[in-house]
């Protein structure tokens, strides 16, 4: 056989697999890189050139000083991450228990709950947002960071039961069985032998629970949209809505908004990704 | 074992697992949910009291053109820019998560890394970030047309109603093109080598491995991509809200279903807000994505069922 022709053709196709990759991780990144770069610079030099790195004649934090004197940046940045921290905390501790009870026990009633809490995982927690707000202000919730954390529990909670049992169910039977020939309690056996075992499930837990509750702006809009409980997400929406010819504090606030993601990511996009990839979510 | 266990003794222990997390489950979802599918058959008094009219809030939505014109308007809206999703993201996810998988591809972590970022992104700051983009004051992509010759094609988009639906629907596809990447690139690579290897040595060609072999193995997964890409565009609000504003301009031919139910609820400048009203819009968006993930069910998970290793 003629092995040189298929190989050439294969470099071929790598490059052309290459340029299309390529092509299309720029279309990704060109719209965040440039907001980051323009964030840095004179009002000018934005309209002059905006493609341009800025240069030390052309280098401004003016932006970066408005958005901090006039809007509670910090403040929002801290409202996001208690409600981000306990929700996420709350999800994986009682999706575990869940789990756990749902997989282990048979008992009257697993199989409904078992249905009822899958099809939170399809339905929308937003389609009941009416209710939601009534029973918030009954609970004289509304405008409190309490509120946020309620709901996003109710919403992580289906996925997180669900990728929590598939693991809890991979934990070998003879573990469990040996603990409780020696006359362990259950509370016991899931807190010292289940729960270390399905510590790497729940890291993608936390991340895929992270992420929507940081993005979203539907409950910080309709729940706590004042007083100083605003997350970042809404935060940012509100003072560019009200600075929206401030080009310089526009895109400082973007950047602001987007650099502690982007950080983020880059310490935690493997486990992510590992997560999306090996199928835990299906 | 632990059914002998069960009968000895009342089962505590579960009701200590299972309790705080069903408990706080069903008062802020599954309550909630079910309580707007009954507020949906009441209305409101101006004194606040509930009266009980059967159906009339959705033969309202449904018929009464106060109410149906800008219903059958977000729905139409909301399937063009799900049509959007499904004709432009899914393929380009599909064809990203094939070259992706192609074996001894170099930097395959950073594209893959690096092509999934924006997805992590807000969809608020995703749409502010486009309007200036696309913002004629600003000129970037103006001129970036001009650079190609393409420069008459250049409109202000976002600002006309012929274009901007379908402008907002490609910042969408934009930046969640990730996500059907991702998943249908792990479903290649959990199909074997030896289907692969088995096909090529028959001498089928890369496209006839592709078609023949690969693409009824990622059915389930393709399937799956497009009931979530249903759900998440019959449910989306935040781009809209965020470019656009509650009132969905320009003259509503941005309307979804999402910004139309925050409208309904809260009232805006030509309208006041209704609680059942509201109500009734979720019910139908719900019953919208019951019948999508109905459909799912029954199409997909039973045909390719067989496929499934």
């Amino acid at each position: 056989m003629n092995f040189a022709l298929p190989m050439k053709h294969n470099r071929g196709k790598a490059l052309v697999t290459h340029a299309v990759l390529m092509t299309y991780t720029l279309i990704a990144l060109f719209p965040i890189f440039v907001v980051i770069i323009n964030s840095f610079k004179t009002r000018k030099a934005i309209f002059n050139d905006p493609l341009a790195l800025p240069t030390a004649e052309t280098f401004s934090l003016v932006g970066f000083e408005e958005v901090l004197l006039r809007s509670e940046f910090g403040l929002f940045f801290s409202n996001s991450l208690i409600v981000s921290v306990v929700s996420i905390f709350f999800v994986l501790l009682l999706g575990a228990m869940m789990a756990w009870a749902l997989t282990e026990y048979s008992f009257k009633g697993n199989m409904l709950i078992g249905i009822l809490v899958a099809m939170g995982i399809m339905i929308p927690i937003r389609l009941g947002t009416v209710s939601i707000l009534e029973l918030m202000s009954n609970l004289h919730l509304v405008n409190t960071l309490w509120a946020l954390i309620f709901v996003y529990i109710a919403q992580g909670l289906p996925l997180a039961v669900y990728i929590l049992s598939e693991f809890i169910k991979q934990v070998p039977k003879e573990l469990k069985e040996a603990a409780r020939c020696d006359g362990v309690s259950e509370i016991k056996i899931f807190f010292t032998i289940i729960l270390p075992l399905i510590r790497p499930a729940m890291a993608t837990v936390a991340v895929f629970t992270m992420i929507p509750i940081w993005n979203d702006l539907w409950f910080p809009l309709i729940l706590a949209p004042s007083d100083g409980n605003q997350t970042i997400t809404l935060g940012v929406q509100q003072f560019i809505g009200q600075y929206v010819t401030d080009w310089n504090s526009v895109l400082a606030s973007l950047t602001l908004a987007i650099v502690p993601v982007l950080i983020l990511y880059m310490i935690f996009s493997r486990q992510l990704i590992r997560g999306l990839t090996s199928g835990a979510v299906k | 074992m632990t059914t002998i266990r069960a009968k000895k003794a009342f089962p505590w222990h579960i009701i200590f697992f299972l309790g705080p997390g069903l408990l706080i489950y069903l008062t802020v979802s599954v309550y909630p949910l079910l309580d707007t599918l009954r507020l949906s058959l009441y209305n409101e008094e101006y004194n606040g009291d509930l009266t009980f009219t059967g159906l009339s809030n959705f033969s309202k939505l449904l018929f009464d053109v106060v109410w149906s014109d800008p219903f059958w308007n977000a729905t139409w809206n909301n399937l063009k820019f799900f049509v959007v999703h499904m004709l432009i993201q899914n393929p380009i996810g599909l064809l990203l998560a094939v070259l992706l998988s192609s074996p001894k591809l170099r930097m395959r972590n950073s594209y893959r890394t690096l092509i999934f970022l924006p997805t992590m992104l807000s969809v608020v700051i995703i749409g502010f970030v486009w309007q200036l983009l696309l913002s004629p004051l600003w000129g970037i992509t103006e001129n970036f047309m001009w650079d190609i010759g393409l420069g008459n094609y250049f409109d202000a988009w976002l600002g006309k109603e012929s274009s901007a639906l379908f402008t907002l629907s490609l910042i969408s596809v934009w930046q969640f093109v990730g996500l059907p990447m991702m998943l249908i690139y792990a479903a290649l690579l959990s199909i074997p080598d030896e289907l692969i290897d088995a096909s090529v040595v028959d001498g089928s060609s890369a496209w006839q491995t592709f078609y023949n072999i690969k693409l009824p193995l990622i059915m389930p997964t393709i399937g799956m991509v497009s009931i979530l890409t249903f759900v998440a565009n019959f449910n989306a609000f935040e781009l809209i809200y965020t470019v656009k504003g509650a009132l969905a301009g320009p003259n509503f031919s941005t309307d979804i279903m999402g910004t139309l139910f925050y409208r309904t609820f809260f009232g805006f400048q030509l309208q006041e807000g209704s609680l059942t009203m509201g109500a009734a819009v979720a019910t139908l968006m719900f019953l919208v994505i019951l019948v999508g993930v109905a459909l799912y069910l029954f199409l997909f998970q039973r045909r390719v069922q067989r496929f499934a290793l």
